[in-house]
């Protein structure tokens, strides 16, 4: 049945999502796109950009990708699932955190598992620069985004709304 | 909202002081930076809406949250969320705490995903989306390199960094291998050893 097949990857995901939304991405795509054809390449990108223009953690658009498949109901899973296991997951955890503040185990996964988060970002930022970036344009206006957004303090919503002005512009 | 005790009454331990919080408190607190944080800077929100402005959670116990945030599944500003509503209020704290955080964003990108279905055609939108997806690559981007200061300054990290990269961005390995084969290795290279530790010849 869909709806438990959208619950189901998207479960899988937020069990996965070691490192947060970003190091998830090209799982998803390769689930959501790959194979199971829910959408194309273009439309995960389309999707995933719209999420940024959203407040919040940055991987709501999960209940976009669930609503395209199967309406409300399908949105309603895509958000239960990418949410709660990895919710309920913590709030075990938490129970008993303080408790092994000085467990070695503890520091290791920090330091451990940092690296190995670093590069599943920059894999996801390179799935996502896959799906969206087709023109030299699009290159200009991701290298002037990190720039500015390397070298001050800004909303990062100004930027994305920015992009999507130049792009409108470019287009038209 | 139950302030009549003075605030210098007694001695409690935190989590008794912290049990005055209401969950409509928590909801609305959440509920407000669910609906103003934008861009993934949520965990910094947090911190100055709950530690500094509030004083619900001291930054101990803030950092203690962001540390376990950081090593389990999950997105930082969720389990942050779940965290704090733990300790503010149990379980019915955490679940209020992340619906706050997780429901305004998902009714705005929602009504987007719906105008996004009508619109998505149409040349203009598609301009303006593939405008906002570049800069989303941008914002992605900056923001791993930031995060990321660290391990890529550092050589034996860097490796880390990148045999993941080219695993999963370039090999397309699934990553559920990645993870159950980088991830305790690369736990086992941290984990804190004695001096001459026979037979683990890691590089130093």
């Amino acid at each position: 049945m869909l709806l438990l097949q959208i619950l189901g990857v998207f479960s899988l995901l937020s069990i996965l999502a070691v490192g947060g939304g970003t190091a998830v991405l090209p799982e998803m795509k390769a689930l959501t796109v790959n194979q199971f054809h829910w959408l194309t390449p273009e439309q995960f990108g389309q999707i995933y950009s719209l999420g940024q223009l959203a407040p919040g953690p940055n991987m709501l658009m999960v209940s976009v990708i669930g609503y395209r498949v199967a309406g409300y109901p399908g949105a309603a899973a895509a958000l239960v699932g990418f949410f709660l296991p990895a919710g309920l997951l913590t709030f075990g955890v938490a129970r008993v955190w303080d408790r092994y503040s000085d467990s070695p185990l503890k520091r290791a996964c920090e330091r451990g598992l940092a690296p190995v988060t670093i590069g599943l970002m920059l894999a996801g930022t390179l799935i996502l620069a896959h799906t969206v970036i087709h023109s030299a344009d699009d290159v200009v206006i991701a290298a002037v985004v990190t720039a500015i957004l390397l070298a001050v303090k800004i909303n990062p919503v100004l930027l994305i709304l920015g992009g999507g002005l130049a792009g409108y512009l470019i287009g038209s | 909202m139950s302030e009549e005790e003075p605030a210098e009454a007694a001695p409690e331990s935190e989590i008794a002081k912290a049990s005055r919080v209401s969950l409509a408190a928590i909801l609305a607190t959440f509920g407000l930076l669910g609906a103003t944080s934008f861009g993934g800077g949520v965990v910094a929100y947090l911190r100055q809406a709950l530690v500094t402005r509030r004083g619900w959670l001291d930054d101990a116990s803030f950092l203690s949250g962001l540390e376990l945030s950081q090593i389990l599944p999950g997105l930082n500003a969720t389990n942050m969320s779940v965290y704090m509503g733990e300790r503010l209020r149990g379980a019915r704290g955490a679940l209020v705490a992340s619906l706050g955080m997780i429901l305004p964003g998902a009714v705005v990108v929602m009504g987007l995903g719906i105008l996004y279905q009508r619109l998505g055609q149409l040349p203009d939108v598609s301009g303006v989306l593939g405008g906002v997806g570049a800069a989303a690559v941008g914002l992605t981007l900056a923001t791993t390199l930031q995060i990321g200061q660290r391990q890529l300054a550092d050589l034996r990290s860097l490796v880390l960094v990148l045999a993941t990269f080219v695993a999963v961005g370039l090999l397309h390995l699934s990553l559920v291998i990645v993870l159950t084969t980088l991830g305790p290795f690369s736990v086992w290279l941290y984990w804190p050893r004695k001096p001459a530790a026979g037979g683990a010849k890691a590089s130093t």
